[in-house]
């Protein structure tokens, strides 16, 4: 029991960060059609950009400034970095290509993510960074709750993607903003018949969608401490996964997808090998391609009349 | 005086295709115009250009006396127009009010008074007002998309096809419902396959074929024409 509570809680925190990354997918899915390959990239530009910050004040054993203000510095800076990234990709890797065949932003999309492994790879080098947080926080200090522990670590990180999700949530529902999105989203042109600019709510989605995913880099780099260039790969793809899973375009469908994208590789670390952990993942994002295409949210494609 | 919206000599093409060859209108304020022809004649590009959704290769579009060629369809809809598309387009996984407040997009402030106008030429899209529009009927959708363009308060009102998909019946409620906007004092200009309906409440009217405006004139006289009886009006 205690186990299976560990592992439960080992798969909300990796499920909060999933759930981050499918958000941004789905989100320039639902308003573009692209899936967009370099977004697991510019997380890891977030996850570097809290390690800069962190750095820069001093490492985590002997911060310059309270630990509480430099997290959430990194949080910001990680949050700010993605989102200036995610800006800049679609204005010169997306937008020149905004009314070619579909084919040619995802051509494009994989080039964003081989450019900026590589100028990741060329600029910080191969080796892998930590942020170290044991010795910042305590890792004994947290909840305990009889045999189970929680680190305060870990319940920072999925409050304040529980946080992040509530507020996006509210985002779209509820303001003039989040209404352009949705109306983009399903029909362009009458959208522009509306009077909203098309290109400034595009503009919106790449930016929102990046922040989470730098926050979502640096709650990876807090929690799982490893920091690298490739990092975005395996990420980025099982975001994309949980995106396909809850239903690509769907909102409510990328935060149900990474959650149980999170809980699935939790549980098989755990109880069956974490070499079968990718394995058991990407097995069930073919299960949901054969049983369940639209995946738990998504709408069928609607037929034109 | 200076018409409202004004088309000047208009070229546009759809890739190679040329759509719009030297098309020339106006709309005078409080007008009521129609756009006659038959499929492909290029009436939707017509109505898309004066919005700036299709932007010409020659020629002028002036709003109320100013050049918009060059300028944004945000810029035009906050100067006054707005459009009833084609198929109604609504945005169907949204609420009927959701739709409604798209309609004022670019509008600040109170939209109160704005929804009971609305609200009060079509009761009932209050009855479904937190409905996903999606599970509307086809001519409850034709109310919204009306209601959408009105929350903006358009002074120039394109209209893409009203009677479109829409039983009879209802056809003869939805032109009864342009006819009381005009009464307002708002321009309209139609685009119509339903020539007799058109013209019925029409002040005027043109009538385009492959690109080309063929004919124009006052409504009356147009209603009477030979070959526009042959080719249109069915008699």
């Amino acid at each position: 029991m205690e186990f299976f509570l560990q592992q439960l809680v080992n798969g909300l925190t990796l499920g909060g960060v999933y759930a981050l990354i499918a958000l941004g997918y789905s989100m320039v899915y639902g308003i573009l059609k692209l899936l967009n390959f370099a977004h697991g990239d510019v997380y890891m530009v977030g996850a570097f950009a809290g390690y800069g910050v962190l750095v820069a004040f001093g490492g985590p054993a002997d911060p310059r400034i309270p630990v509480v203000t430099l997290i959430v510095l990194m949080f910001l800076a990680g949050m700010l970095a993605s989102g200036i990234l995610g800006v800049v990709i679609e204005r010169f890797a997306y937008r020149p290509l905004r009314n070619a065949p579909r084919i040619a932003p995802l051509i494009s999309a994989v080039g964003v993510s081989f450019f900026l492994q590589n100028a990741a790879l060329l600029v910080l080098g191969a080796r892998f960074r930590s942020y170290g947080t044991a010795r910042m926080v305590d890792p004994a200090t947290g909840l305990q709750w009889g045999p189970l522990r929680i680190s305060i670590i870990r319940i920072v990180v999925i409050l304040s993607a529980v946080a992040l999700m509530v507020v996006l949530h509210l985002l779209v529902q509820r303001t003039k903003l989040g209404k352009a999105m949705r109306a983009t989203a399903f029909d362009r042109e009458a959208a522009a018949m509306m009077g909203i600019d098309v290109d400034r709510v595009i503009v919106a989605t790449f930016l929102i969608g990046s922040v989470l995913a730098g926050a979502a880099g640096v709650m990876v780099g807090l929690v799982f401490s490893r920091v690298y260039h490739f990092m975005g790969f395996v990420a980025g793809l099982k975001g994309f996964t949980a995106a396909v899973i809850g239903g690509i375009g769907s909102i409510p469908g990328a935060m149900m997808g990474g959650l149980l994208i999170g809980l699935a590789e939790a549980f098989s670390a755990g109880y069956i090998s974490s070499t079968f952990q990718n394995l058991i993942v990407f097995g069930l994002l073919i299960v949901f391609l054969l049983a369940r295409p639209r995946g738990l949210f998504g709408v069928p494609e609607p037929v034109k009349v | 005086m200076t018409p409202l919206l004004e088309l000047a000599e208009v070229d546009t093409f759809y890739g190679e295709i040329h759509i719009l060859q030297k098309v020339s209108l106006q709309v005078q304020p409080g007008e009521l115009v129609c756009l006659l022809g038959g499929n492909a004649s290029g009436k939707s590009t017509t109505l898309k250009t004066c919005l700036g959704i299709v932007r010409p290769a020659a020629g002028r579009v002036l709003f109320d006396g100013e050049d918009v060629t060059d300028a944004p369809t945000s810029h035009r809809i906050a100067r006054g127009m707005a459009i009833v598309p084609e198929n109604r387009r609504v945005f169907a996984p949204m609420t009927v009010m959701e739709n409604l407040e798209l309609g004022a997009y670019l509008r600040d402030g109170d939209l109160k008074g704005d929804f009971e106008r609305v609200f009060d030429l079509f009761p009932r899209l209050y009855e479904r007002r937190d409905q996903l529009a999606g599970t509307l009927s086809g001519g409850e959708q034709q109310m919204l998309a009306m209601g959408r363009a009105l929350m903006s308060r358009p002074r120039m009102l394109l209209m893409d096809e009203p009677s479109m998909g829409l039983a009879p019946v209802l056809v003869e409620q939805s032109f009864q419902i342009i006819a009381d906007v005009h009464a307002q004092g708002v321009g309209i200009l139609v685009v119509e396959q339903n020539a007799n309906m058109a013209l019925s409440i029409a002040d005027r009217g043109y009538v385009l074929q492959t690109g080309r405006i063929v004919l124009s004139g006052p409504a009356a006289e147009l209603a009477e024409n030979e070959d526009l009886k042959r080719a249109y009006l069915g008699r």
